[in-house]
């Protein structure tokens, strides 16, 4: 199974096994990770799992959609080029030591 | 002495209040007991994704069992909570398995039961529900076999079976009995743009009809029945006419309940009796915008908003309970998503293109904005919602302009 860690607007960083086909958002909620707080459950709906993704990794995911963009656009915390929605991305076995930021603001 | 919370209701809410209580620090027992088999999982998806074969069943879980083991909550599944009692010192739950839980505290989050046919041919095989995953997973069983699908009830979640079932070119017809769709929620611009959406996707749309009774074969539904005596083929019935609150058990600690059978609570989420907290579907609470009167709300939002407050009453809080309602629904390629409460306005603004799929409805009383419905329209939603959690307006004249960004026209 892959890794992910997860660091925290404080520097904290929590390294999890995650499934594949779960998305980045769906491994923290399930362990408890705080920050990202994903209010729709994954649905796209909410933008409340925004993360910056490691620039290492950010060309490995397909690329957003326009909902996910126009969501973006309205993120609490300020939007960068590696920003994505947690909920849209999925955990595959060749993303093993993902390194995800949390965003510092979800409201 | 431990003090003991019992939670009784393992869904949204139940999950939420266990895991606030962690996060607020408190140190006692923590009790879920649920009746289904599965651990707390997430509705929504059922009639969406989930219906659709897009997300599996692990995918539904909220947390993973070894959470609740770390967090020493303590989930019980598989067990009905069948008696409720205050002893001098406590008070204690009895399940259908004889189990006894004492508590100290209680919180109720039984959530609701969909209302159930009455009609003659009511309990055949194949008329069909959608609340849990075990209902999801008998329709999914039936699935391969269905060509004819009778949705009743055009509310969210049939209508978005019906656009699932569309989208595995099922035949599908959708009874409403009110004059426009998702009429409770939506006003009437969103609720005849999804009429008109439904109907160019093949869905058969029938407005203000009522089925007589139910017709069978050999004990299993093949056609439904109209008050105009045509009857529509069908394999499966899917009934989605709303819910009832499942309040019952608060009588037996006599208090005091609605009369739909919801939970009655304060501002704190306390019922009449301040030891006892009740949120989310089963709950009737006051106005969480400041409005007047009560209010049911049956979201996700207000399960889990609703439930952090509880935790806080529980342990002594004082807080109210003021949260903007929102709520979303996929139907085939449709993205809705609604904010505030639309009830009591007197002035739409209607912005996009509704021949484009995107769109945006915001409502106003009195010249400040209470609510919004997007289709398609994330940017409009997430601002209005901004702003109602701001206490601020957008006003109307400024909005009614589509060119403009709703979020460089935020007043106070
Ligand atoms: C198909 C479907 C789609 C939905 N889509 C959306 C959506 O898109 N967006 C949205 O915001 N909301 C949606 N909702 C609504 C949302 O899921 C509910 O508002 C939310 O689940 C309410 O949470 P709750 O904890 O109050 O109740 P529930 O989640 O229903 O949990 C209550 C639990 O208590 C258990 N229980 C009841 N009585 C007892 C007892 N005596 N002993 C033990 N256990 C008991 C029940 O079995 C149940 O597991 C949807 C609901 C359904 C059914
Ligand atoms: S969890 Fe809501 S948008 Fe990602």
């Amino acid at each position: 199974m892959p890794h992910v860690t997860y660091i925290s607007p404080d520097g904290t960083e929590t390294t999890l096994e995650a499934r594949v086909g779960d998305s980045v958002m769906e491994t923290a909620v399930k362990n408890g990770v705080k920050g990202i707080v994903a209010e729709c459950g994954g649905s796209c709906a909410c933008a409340t799992c925004h993360v910056y993704v490691d620039a290492a990794f950010i060309d490995k995911f397909d690329e957003m959609g326009p909902l996910e963009d126009d969501m973006l656009d309205g993120t609490a915390a300020e939007r960068l080029p590696v920003s994505r929605l947690s909920c849209q991305l999925k955990m595959r076995e060749d993303l093993d030591g993902l390194r995800i930021n949390i965003a510092p603001e979800q409201y | 002495m431990t003090e003991h919370i019992l939670i009784v209701g393992g869904g949204q809410a139940g999950m939420q209040i266990a895991v606030s209580l962690r996060e607020d620090g408190f140190e006692g027992s923590v009790t879920i007991v649920g009746e289904e088999h599965h651990g707390p999982y997430q509705r929504p998806p059922l009639s969406k994704a989930y219906l659709a074969g897009e997300a599996d069943e692990e995918s539904l879980e909220l947390r993973l069992p070894q959470f609740y083991v770390d967090n020493k909550i303590v989930v019980i599944p598989s067990e009905k909570v069948v008696s409720l009692s205050w002893g001098a010192e406590h008070g204690v739950a009895v399940t259908d398995t004889g189990r006894e839980l004492p508590f100290h505290k209680l919180a109720l989050t039984t959530g609701a039961d969909p209302k159930r046919l009455t009609c003659d041919g009511a309990d055949l095989d194949g008329v069909l529900y959608m609340r849990g995953l075990d209902d999801a997973n008998e329709l999914k069983a039936r699935w391969a076999d269905i060509n004819d699908i009778v949705v009743i009830g055009g509310g969210f979640i049939g209508l978005e079976v019906a656009a699932v079932a569309r989208k595995y070119n099922k035949n599908v017809t959708v009874v409403h009995s009110r004059d426009r769709l998702m009429s409770r929620a939506v006003g009437p611009v969103v609720s005849d743009f999804f009429l008109e959406a439904h109907t160019k996707r093949g869905a058969k749309v029938l407005l203000e009809k009522r089925l007589t009774k139910l017709h069978g074969e050999n004990g299993t539904v093949t056609g439904v029945e109209l008050q105009d005596g045509n009857v529509i083929p069908a394999d499966a019935v899917m009934v989605g006419i709303g819910v009832a609150p499942r309040g019952e058990l608060a009588d037996q600690l006599g208090l005091e309940r609605a009369e739909n059978g919801a939970i009655v609570v304060d501002s704190h989420a306390r019922t009449s009796d301040p030891r006892v907290v009740a949120c989310g579907d089963v709950a009737y609470l006051p106005h969480p915008l400041g409005g007047e009167g009560m209010v049911m709300l049956e979201s996700v939002q207000n399960a889990v908003d609703q439930a952090k407050l509880a935790a806080k009453s529980l342990l002594g809080g004082e807080e109210e309970y003021r949260a903007v309602p929102w709520f979303w629904s996929d139907q085939a390629d449709l993205k809705l998503q609604m904010a505030g409460l639309l009830q009591g306005y007197d002035q739409q603004v209607v912005r996009g293109n509704l021949d484009e799929d995107k769109f945006s409805v915001l409502y106003y009383k009195n010249g400040r904005i209470i609510a919004v419905d997007a289709v398609n329209d994330v940017l409009d939603y997430m601002a209005v919602r901004r702003a109602l959690t701001a206490g601020q307006n957008i006003p109307a004249d400024l909005a009614a302009d589509s060119a403009v960004a709703l979020k460089t026209i935020v007043t106070d």
